[in-house]
Formats: C-alpha cells, structure tokens, sequence
C-alpha cells in the first residue's frame, strides 16, 4: 500500500494511494460539500458522477478548480477548500442550478430536507443573478412514487441505486443538456416501466424530483369521519427509525411512543403488522415444511428452493425478471396483505362491522407498499383489504401537525387480539430476520423438539448475500439471504440454472432489508444508521416473552376460532396469493 | 423523443440478433450496435432499441438514453430523400435559416419529421467542411453549394419525377 502526503487547508493527512480528495479531506474532518456524490459504504456504492460541481477546489499548480470527487490526491498536493476562488465559483454554481429549479420551497413536498435547500442556506445564496428559461418536463404520478423531473439537479443517484444496485434499470439519463432528464425507458411513466417500487431512488434524491405518494391528507380526513373505523398497523421497522425524525438517536426504539401517537391521533384500532407477521411464519413455514418434506422424500416435481415473499418490491422484481420461476417462492401473502384481510373478515365480524365502514391504514417503512395496497387481487367487491400506507416519514410529518410532543409521550401498549406478536416478527424489519423467524418455527414443527437458543446469528450480518446451514436434527437445511435486488439477481440466476443448493431463501429489496426502506427517514448516505436501526430490531425480539410465531395466543386463537389450520381452504383464500407474468404485459405496452 | 411504432419481422429480429452478435454482444459496444441498426432499418424504433437491449444484456432506458443523447440517431424513419441543411457558422451567417424555412413552408414539415408520402426529411447538421459553398444543402449524398431560397424549389423539382 502506497501512502501518499498532501495538504488540504494547511493540515497535512497521509492517504492510501488512489484516494480522493473529497475523501481525504473527510480523514481531517473537512466535509467538502456536494450534492451528487454518494457513499454508501456498507453496501460498496460510490457514486461520483463528478456532475454538480459543488465540491470544487483549489489545487495549487493547477489552473483550473478541481472536482474533489472525482480528483485523487498526489503526493505533495496543496488543496485549499475555501479559499474566495473556491467559495465564489462554489456559488455561482449552486446559483445555476437554483436558476433551473422552481422557487416553490414553502409548498414543496421535501421542504426542510432537502439538500439543495440546506445547500443554498449553507453557501448563503440571497439572489439568483440569471434568469432564463427553466426545464420543465411531465410529471408522473404512479401508484407510490411521483416523479417530479423540474426539480431534478441530475446528481444521478437514482440511476446509480435503480441501475447498479437494484439492477432494475427503469431509471437513465436521456437527451443532452438543457433537455437532459432521468427517465424510464422511451419516457414512458413509471406505472409502465419495470419499476418495483422499492423506493431506493425516493431515498436518495437531494431534491422532490422523486417523491412518494402522499397520503396524509385523505387519512386525516378519515380520521375525522365518524362513520368509519380505522384500524393501523404498523410495521416492525418503522419503530425502530421513526424517533429520528423527532432527533433521536438512530437505533432508538419508539414502539410505545408511536402506538400512543397514533391513538391521539385518532385510530380507533392501533394494531401492528407483527401480528400478521407471526401468521405469515404460520403460512409460509407451513409450506416450507410441506415442500421441504416432499423434497426430502424424493419429490422430484416440487419446487425449491422457497423463496419468502414479504417484500413487495421484490415480488415486482421477480414477476419482471423471472416469470419463468413464478411457482417458485411462497405463495403466502406479505405480512401488511395479511393483516388487511384478516382485519376486514375475521377482526369485522367480531366488531360487527362491514368491511366498507373500516378504513384499514398500514405504516410502512417502504415506498412499493403503496403500490402492494392497489394490486386487484387484494381486493373484496372493488373495497382494498388494506386501503392505503402511509411511510414512517408521512407518519412522522402527520405527529407534528397534530401538535404532539413526540418525545414526551408515555409508553402504551397494541390493541388486542392483532396487536399481540413475538420478538420472531418484530425481526422481520431486517435482512435474515424473516427466514430467522422461519427456521424458529420450522425448526420445532419438524423435529418436535423445543430449540434451546433461539438466535441463529448465521443468518444475521450486512453482507449483500449470506447464506447459512441449520441443522434440522440430522438433516441440513441450506438458507441463502439477499437483500438488494442485485443480490437477490445473483441468486435467482443460479436457481434459473438449477445451481443453486438452498432449500430456502429470504430476499428483501432494500439495503438491510426494511430498516432501509425507501420510506424510511432519510439516511443521507450514513449507512451506519441502517445498522443501528437493525440492533434496535434485535433488542425488541430479545426483550420479548415469546419469539416464536407459534406460540403467539392470538395466532393459535385466529386458527381455532376462525382459519382452521394453516393452509387450510380458508388460509389460502385469505393469506395466500398468486403472481403475474409482467415481462409479457410489458412488451405489449403502449 | 416522437417514435414510430413498427412490428419487427422475424427476420428483422434474426437481422438485429447478428448485428449484436458481430460485436460479441458486448454492452460496450452499444453505439456501434446501433450505428449498424440504423443502417439497416433507417432510423432506431423502440421495438429495435428492445431487441438491442436484450441482445446486450442491458437496461432498455440505457439504450434509450444513447440514443436520445446522440443527434446522429433517430427513432423517426426519414425520408427516401433526407435533406439535411447544414447550419454551421458559415452557412448559417450565409442565410441558412432562411433556406431551411423554405424547405419547411414547400414540405409543411418542421425539423426532424418527414412528408406524409415518406418521400422527404428535414434536418440540420452542423457543417459538411464546404463552407466555400455556403450555404450548403444536402440531399442524400448528393450536395448543393450557394443555394438560395429561390434555388430551394429547383432543388425539390430535381425528385419530383422519382419515387
């Protein structure tokens, strides 16, 4: 390793040879200001577009400014990153920018975070000196992400998460200069593209060039209905992130906080998605098991391996990409579907409700969940079983317009029965946790024996791909994990092959699994937040009584009260669902 | 960009499939690819830019994207005759513009469309490297130097008896 010595603002910092100066600043604690680089360590993304111009500097011997994203340091190098030159180029540069973007900051859905706002505040921009024509472009409104392209800055990052790390490859750089945008394919809208929803694009936009579908409005005006009763759930991940947005720590568990915010602001049901998550382990372990045993048996027309199918995303992803594979994963519904057809049967029944007086509204750490709500095959006579999500960012916008001091609530507890869940559900919020929670259950329905340690840390890590070997007393059980669409890509194509030797796989679209959400509050590239965010998983399981789906009483009262067993006639109707082949309906688009 | 919808023939896929093949299917030879598909076709379809982008294993948006950065691609067909009106420096201080909206008020068509009978195309390019005859008009491979907005109908005269 080559060790290189330079000077940036009068320190000296050693760096390994090829390093940036963007990055070797950062050794000094000297954060360059930009707003298209992009770093993402703990998922191996560097974006460094070297696009906006933001972060130049002054190299001195160089005649011109220099990118620092894009320049590696040489030895001996003298950098200043705020000399007038650079301070003054530095503005006329976020200026030209501003002056292709709307002024519309008070109405604008990302006021407050956003990072070209921050940028002007930061560089104290007061006037935009050129005026001109502005771009404008159509927006685009699909069912969970709106694409506003007249407040695109064209840092790229979306193309970067869509195209490298998701390799979904909706997103791309079309016409030149003036007229350049990021846009699908032929410029079609999103809702005709092989968009999966994921978000991860909404998650890393500087600007509301790309948004989610905003539904606090129509759930406020719900709330204020008395002739409806809406029911919440809430999924495990957002507990675990939504005190950020009211400056706590990242890693932070909320989960009595947010179920009293939410009861103040008026659901009549707080219920949480964990509940659906532990009958999703029912479900989905079920078949596991009945595949698992059929393949052991020498079953050659079984199908494995299984694949988890929580995510919505990338069930998007797989009806796209792999419709050759689609009697390949489970067939069970995601833990949110679940719950919105179990609230609008058996939970109305109980209440004496009809499923057109209930509004049942989901949070949801995640962008496609919108989208997973409007899919027809979710739906009674036209009536959603869950009516619409709202992410944990809406969540957080809507407790403070109800004036609520987050911080100051006391702990409450769910409403019962779908309020009551194990810790084997709350891990559902991050990668490994759904195939953990499995392999709990799976484990003592097979062997019949109680499991002594209930952590299985093999199946827990960062790595884009893991994979595992439990052993099901005497026989192997071989457990992959993917998340990010690019890993989940990695493993489908040896499944395609018939390579791979993994009984079961859990696959969650985005980085860290739901904890990274494209609805979550925004991480700005720290990616340590996501890690926090799964520690914080984790000690919510570890501090719960029960950790294991079956033993959850008001599952085993759902099955003896109402479904019967899993799998049984009226499981499937309810919590079991088929897929389409989305390749083809593309191709006869337009 | 405004595109033309067009059903490929099997043996145009078979045709765009051995153009790929020649360059290896490499996604870096993309531009290439599709330098040779317009060659064939005449101009780039977003039917063709699918099977390119399946060929090479790539984003259709990229392909998209290629084509739609680049002037020298187009997704509309153009003409059996495609008039290009070169409006570099030269020319166009020599009365380009008012060459090229001659074309345009004989043909009725703007820039980058073509006739309704297929016959003509407009487009502008950018200096041919004969700017002693400027202005200068090209149709097909065929030049004409010092044309004037008198000279643009003569010009469309010399096709009028061609198909």
């Amino acid at each position: 390793m080559e060790l290189i010595k330079l000077t940036i603002d009068n320190r000296t910092v050693e760096v390994e040879k090829g390093t940036t100066i963007f990055l070797a600043a950062k050794q000094l604690d000297i954060t360059i200001p930009t707003l298209c680089y992009m770093n993402l360590k703990d998922l191996n993304i560097e974006h460094k577009p070297g696009g906006c111009r933001i972060c130049v500097v002054e190299v001195e011997g160089r005649r011109n400014l220099a990118p620092a994203c894009a320049t590696e340091c040489s030895e001996g190098m003298v950098v200043k990153t705020h000399s007038v030159r650079v301070l003054n180029a530095r503005r006329t540069v976020l200026e030209l920018i501003i002056s292709d973007h709307p002024f519309d900051c008070l109405v604008c859905a990302k006021s407050g975070m956003c990072d070209l706002q921050d940028m002007a505040i930061k560089l104290g921009v007061r006037d935009i000196p050129f005026k001109g024509e502005k771009s404008t472009y159509k927006p685009d409104f699909s069912p969970a992400i709106i694409r506003d392209m007249d407040k695109c800055i064209m840092c790229r990052r979306c193309e970067t998460m869509c195209n490298d790390f998701q390799t979904v490859g909706v997103l791309s750089g079309i016409h030149r200069g003036f007229e350049a945008v990021v846009a699908p394919a032929f410029e079609r809208d999103l809702d005709h593209s092989e968009c999966t929803y994921c978000g991860q694009c909404v998650a890393v936009c500087p600007t509301a060039a790309l948004t989610e579908v905003d539904h606090t409005l129509q759930l406020i005006n719900d709330l204020s209905d008395p002739a409806k009763t809406v029911v919440v759930q809430t999924a495990p991940a957002v507990r675990a992130a939504l005190g950020e947005e009211f400056g706590m720590e990242p890693g932070t568990l909320v989960t009595g906080k947010m179920v009293a915010a939410l009861r103040q602001l008026g659901f009549n049901f707080v219920f949480d998605t964990d509940f659906a998550a532990d009958l999703t382990i029912m479900e989905e372990g079920t078949e596991l098991l009945d595949r698992l045993t059929r393949h052991l048996n020498g079953d050659k027309e079984v199908k494995m391996p299984i694949l988890t199918s929580c995510c919505p995303g990338w069930v998007s992803f797989f009806e796209y990409h792999y419709p050759d594979l689609l009697d390949v994963p489970s067939t069970a519904r995601s833990p949110q579907q679940m719950f919105g057809a179990i609230a609008k049967t058996y939970f109305a029944e109980k209440q004496q409700l009809n499923r057109k007086e209930m509004i049942v509204v989901s949070i949801m750490p995640c962008v496609a969940k919108k989208y997973e709500c409007t899919r027809e095959e979710f739906a009674t006579d036209g009536n959603p079983d869950v009516d619409y999500s709202i992410s944990t960012r809406e969540l957080a916008k809507l407790i403070k317009s109800a004036n609520i001091d987050f911080k100051a609530l006391p702990d409450e507890d769910f409403d019962k029965p779908m309020g009551e869940s194990t810790g084997a559900a709350v891990i559902f919020g991050t990668t490994g946790g759904v195939i953990e929670a499995a392999t709990r259950t799976a484990y003592e329905l097979h062997t019949g024996e109680e499991l002594e340690k209930v952590d299985f840390e093999a199946l827990r890590g960062f790595e884009g791909i893991r994979s595992a070997t439990v052993n099901f007393k005497g026989v192997d059980i071989n457990i992959g994990i993917a998340h990010g669409l690019g890993n989940a890509r990695k493993l489908l194509d040896d499944v395609r092959a018939g390579k791979s030797d993994y009984h079961a796989i859990e696959i969650m679209a985005c980085p860290g699994g739901c904890i990274g959400g494209g609805g979550q509050p925004l991480h700005h590239g720290d990616t340590s937040i996501l890690k926090a965010r799964s520690k914080a998983i984790y000690a919510e399981d570890e501090g719960k009584t029960l950790r294991k789906s079956h033993l959850n009483p008001d599952i085993i009262k759902l099955y003896d009260e109402y479904l019967g067993k899993p799998g049984s006639e009226l499981a499937h109707k309810l919590l079991h669902t088929h897929y389409f082949d989305k390749k083809t309906r593309q191709i006869s688009v337009d | 960009m405004t595109s033309v919808k067009l059903k490929l023939k099997d043996s145009d896929v078979q045709k765009l499939k051995e153009i790929a093949h020649s360059f290896n299917n490499e996604a870096g030879e993309l531009i290439n690819v599709l330098h040779k598909s317009q060659e064939h076709f005449g101009y780039l379809p977003a039917e063709v830019q699918e099977v390119v982008a399946e060929e090479l294993n790539i984003p259709v948006a990229k392909v998209y994207g290629v084509v739609t950065f680049y002037s020298f691609f187009t997704m509309l067909p153009r003409g059996r005759y495609p008039i290009s009106i070169c409006t570099g420096t030269a020319c166009y201080v020599r009365g380009a513009e008012k060459v090229l909206d001659e074309f345009k008020r004989i043909l009725k068509v703007p820039v980058g469309e073509t006739t309704a009978d297929g016959k003509f195309s407009i487009t502008c390019l950018r200096c041919v490297g004969a700017c002693g005859l400027a202005p200068v008009v090209m149709v097909g491979d065929k030049t004409y130097g010092r044309v004037t907005t008198d000279g643009v109908k003569d010009i469309l005269k010399e096709y009028e008896n061609e198909e």
